[in-house]
């Protein structure tokens, strides 16, 4: 995107010089820079910098400590395998929702979205009254001795409810795009389904659906509303690093709080980083 | 192998409003019989939106007929599965498979055969040389010209040697000069290669130049089934004579196997009473005469043509054609009177 | 059809050639396989959303609806909803103005910082909110960075209102300037370059021509911002504490009534929550479906 607007770059000056007024140009592309610094860098960096303010060991000291060290594992873990998930789920629930003909297609298609307007402490309420330990489920899976809320399996499904949509919504129009002749022309060449879809569908959309899942693992690790309400949150068990920092806050160590924050604004950096370069690169190719 | 397509009718319709059997249905395919004789080279022409394409899918499979059955040498194969049916097709706009090399999309055909991998990668080589493309083998289809994409198309439909190719608008994404090529390079290919071939068009000189025999389809129906020169010289009814070239027709009497319209006449073998002259622009002769019947209102010149629009006394306005060199068209001018000479003409009764 | 006649001379060496099966019953199997992929992915999307949102719905019934309703009518949790509809309210305005002039800048500016922007304006979609709470906690609480300069000014910003609204700002920043940057790229130049060549000014050509454009991404921009600051919690449970009456959100709201198992006001509200967003979705959806034929008619 940004070498395509680049090349473009003269023509665009002049168009933008027209679209804001002239004198007021610059104190407005200000102020939206100003808001945005006040509002985001600011506040980070102030995190970041306190998180070393104590010196580099304390800094270390403080994300190895046992149960911090354990939280970030058991978020990293549950965060990897929801944005796997996805990217087996959400790429056939795109596949189902943009392929099939049934009735109530439209509507199932919406709801997929519903996890992006309903708040994920709903969301985690939600998963905890039909799974919670008195339920019918929640009983039910206890008489086989499997624990789900206050259990691993309920933050798993608490973050499989809120990134739904990410890979479904990144897949579909991915889907969509792809030339039905493309697909006939291997059917009549004799290619069973699988066959087809390996060399029609798989590598169109595999870096849709992996961008989009690792998103999906970005979005998890932070998660905390509906967590809080699912996980139970004991340590070395289901305390994940969002609630071990909130945690912390609480009891007065804001800044063992901002150090563990730091590693998972690391990782949230890196994930995020990755998903843009696979979709750039996808694009570049696309343009090509 | 030849093909017997018996009866055969397909409906299409609005599936997102779920208003099946409303009027948005459309017929696509009316009761449309026809054989096809082993190895001939068969055009199913007709203007878009004719059905034209549907029966070609059907043939291949991509599209159940409501009605009627399809017939490989005699073996009803109306409801084998594409995947089995072992035709060659040829998509109009390529559908090669973008993520695979040129050479990988020519043997994909065998390679899903489980033809071992050095047989299928010497074939695909071959017909790539067959094709004109030897030594492309490693690009990908984007790194392609369009009539370079559509050899590769080609080359891929053949590589698993079927018993019958169909062609979609072969040649309908490719610009003119290349289009006319690939026509040629097609009648060389099928008349070495042999394979029973059908190809869908909508321009009748692509069908003319390159097909044993013509399927003219309009709105669903087959309208005639011919030789070019049949078609060309006895079209059997008026929509044929119209879009296979450019026509005038007038409401006409027909008296003793000749119509006349206002000063207008023409030897027909149509049956007396109310009739359709048709007129066929290149059957026209005039040339300038005072005392003729028609005045002259517009000379164009079309690269080595020559069209002359005339208003016929009682008849209306009439298009005739001439080589640009023509001495016919000597002083023929906007404005002139000019004598009109009818050279051979057809006539379909009105109801 | 097993002694196929050879039609024609091959040209090429002959490999076993495709074969006509009439036999072939292929298709069924590839029926089999699609149902049990639709079966799979409603069972999916039955454990992991429908059902999830059923249960609350069925408990809530099962309480009651006359001590639900009472539960949720009753002053706290309607002063919580209320706290929660006027972050709704400044978080839309706000980034109603933000949003364009960033959106703008994004998109039809060349300036330097113009990276530095778009990265930021990103950035708290990949942030946990309890990192932002942390962060302004850090910078602006009562042993912050900046707390003797709030103190001489006799601001409170933690625990007080005004930071709640810092933490819905922030975390519903990405929305609408994301939005309308897409839109404003895809429709292109065109019609405001044919608008200046007729003579337009900056703010005839953005009202007439620009506006009108991305007015349908403007209200899915500000109805995502709505939904967010709406449901946002820790970001606003770390900066406001949840003090009942003065810093209790609708979702702290529930939060606290769980953790005191006073499910009816718990369970009711976050029914009241889903139902909201229910409502925002089909309004987002009956706007993305006017968006898609807006973009269409423009290409």
């Amino acid at each position: 995107m940004t070498a395509r607007s680049n090349a473009e770059g003269s023509e665009h000056v002049r168009t933008a010089d027209a679209l804001l007024p002239g004198p007021g140009q610059r104190a407005l592309r200000g102020l939206a820079l100003a808001y945005v610094l006040v509002l985001v860098a600011i506040p980070l960096a102030t995190l970041v910098v306190l998180a070393f303010a104590d010196g580099p060991p304390v800094f270390v000291e403080r994300v190895t400590d046992e149960v911090a060290r354990d939280a970030l594992v058991l978020t990293l873990g549950t965060g990897v395998l929801v944005g796997a998930l996805n990217v087996l789920f959400g790429t056939a629930t795109a596949w189902v929702l943009t392929r099939y003909r049934f009735p109530g297609r439209g509507a199932l298609s919406a709801l997929v979205d519903l996890p992006l307007a309903v708040p994920t402490l709903v969301a985690g309420v939600m998963i905890a009254v039909l799974y919670g330990p008195s339920s019918l489920v929640g009983t039910t899976f206890a008489a086989w001795d499997v624990e789900i809320v206050f259990a691993k399996p309920g933050i798993v499904l608490a973050l499989l409810f809120v990134t739904l949509p990410f890979v479904v919504r990144a897949v579909e129009p991915v889907l969509a795009e792809i030339d039905v002749a493309e697909e006939e022309a291997a059917i009549v060449l004799g290619a069973g389904p699988w066959r087809v879809f390996r060399t029609v569908f798989f590598p169109a959309l595999l870096p849709a659906a992996l961008s989009a899942g690792i998103r999906s693992t970005g979005r998890a690790i932070g998660e905390f509303g509906s967590i809080v309400v699912v996980a139970g949150n004991i340590p070395f068990e289901t305390l994940t690093a969002p609630v071990y920092v909130f945690g912390e806050i609480e009891s007065g160590a804001p800044r063992a709080a901002a150090a563990v924050s730091t590693v998972l604004l690391v990782f949230a950096l890196a994930l995020y980083v990755g998903a843009t370069w696979i979709e750039r690169k996808v694009g570049a190719r696309h343009a090509s | 192998m030849s093909i017997r397509v018996e009866h055969l009718k397909k409906r299409f319709g609005d599936f997102s409003t779920g208003s099946a059997g409303s009027a948005a249905d459309f017929v696509a395919v009316d009761d449309v019989s026809f054989e096809v004789e082993s190895g001939s080279l068969v055009a199913l022409l007709g203007p878009s939106g004719s059905g034209k394409s549907t029966i070609l899918r059907i043939l291949a499979g991509l599209e159940a007929p409501d009605e009627g059955r399809v017939l490989f040498d005699g073996v009803d194969a109306t409801h084998v599965h594409a995947r089995a049916r072992a035709i060659g097709f040829v998509f109009q706009h390529y559908a090669l498979f973008r993520h695979l090399t040129v050479e990988e999309n020519v043997a994909f055909g065998l390679d899903v055969r489980n033809v071992p991998k050095a047989t299928s990668r010497r074939r695909a080589n071959e017909l790539l040389d067959l094709v004109g493309l030897g030594g492309l083998g490693g690009r990908y289809p984007s790194q392609l010209s369009g009539g370079q994409r559509q050899r590769v198309a080609l080359a891929r439909a053949l590589a698993p040697e079927p018993k019958l190719l169909l062609l979609d608008e072969p040649f309908g994404a490719v610009d003119a000069k290349v289009r006319e090529e690939l026509r040629e390079w097609l009648r060389r290919l099928h008349d070495e290669v042999g394979v029973t071939s059908i190809f869908v068009t909508h321009d009748q000189d692509e069908a003319f130049s390159v097909s044993d025999r013509v399927l003219v389809i309009h709105r669903g129906r087959l309208e005639q089934l011919g030789t070019p020169s049949e078609i060309l010289d006895e079209p059997r009814t008026e929509f044929v004579a119209g879009f296979v070239g450019e026509v005038n027709v007038f409401p006409a009497e027909v008296a003793n196997g000749e119509a006349r319209v206002g000063a207008l006449h023409a030897k027909v073998g149509a049956p007396d009473g109310h009739a359709r002259l048709v007129v066929r622009s290149y059957d026209v002769k005039l040339w300038r005469e005072d005392a003729g019947i028609a005045t002259v209102e517009r000379v164009v010149t079309l690269g080595d043509r020559v069209r002359v629009h005339a208003l016929v006394d009682g008849a209306g306005s009439l298009v005739a054609q001439f080589p640009r060199r023509s001495s016919l068209l000597k002083n023929v001018e906007p404005g002139c009177r000019v004598q009109v000479e009818v050279t051979s003409a057809r006539a379909y009764p009105r109801a | 059809m097993r002694a196929e006649r050879d039609v024609g001379a091959p040209a090429i060496a002959p490999v076993e050639a495709a074969k006509l099966d009439a036999r072939d019953t292929r298709g069924d199997r590839l029926a089999a396989g699609r149902v049990a992929l639709g079966a799979v992915v409603v069972l999916y999307l039955a454990v992991v959303l429908l059902g999830p949102m059923g249960a609350l719905v069925a408990e809530v019934s099962r309480i009651g609806i006359g001590e639900v309703l009472s539960a949720v009518l009753a002053p706290p949790a309607l002063e919580a909803l209320g706290m929660s509809i006027a972050l709704v309210a400044i978080s839309v305005v706000v980034n109603a103005f933000v949003g364009t002039i960033g959106a703008i800048a994004l998109v039809r500016h060349r300036f330097v910082g113009r990276g530095l922007l778009g990265a930021l304006a990103d950035l708290p979609l990949a942030v946990s909110p309890v990192m932002i709470g942390l962060a302004f906690l850090l910078l602006v609480g009562r042993e912050g960075v900046l707390a003797p300069v709030l103190e001489a000014l006799d601001w409170k910003i933690v625990y007080a209102f005004p930071g709640l609204v810092i933490g819905t700002l922030f975390v519903t920043l990405p929305y609408t300037m994301r939005e309308l940057a897409y839109v404003l790229e895809e429709i292109g130049t065109s019609e405001e370059e044919a608008a200046a060549t007729l003579g337009a000014s900056a703010w005839q050509t953005f009202w007439h021509v620009t506006f009108p454009n991305v007015r349908v991404a403007l209200g899915y921009g500000l109805l995502m911002t709505a939904a967010r600051a709406l449901g946002e919690f820790g970001a606003v449970l770390v900066l406001g504490g949840s003090i009942s009456g003065q810093t209790q959100t609708a979702t702290t709201f529930i939060h606290d009534a769980v953790e005191e198992r006073a499910l009816a006001g718990g369970y009711g509200m976050a029914l009241v929550l889903g139902a909201i967003s229910v409502v925002l979705l089909a309004l987002l959806e009956h706007l993305k479906h006017r968006r898609a034929r807006a973009l269409g008619r423009t290409k």
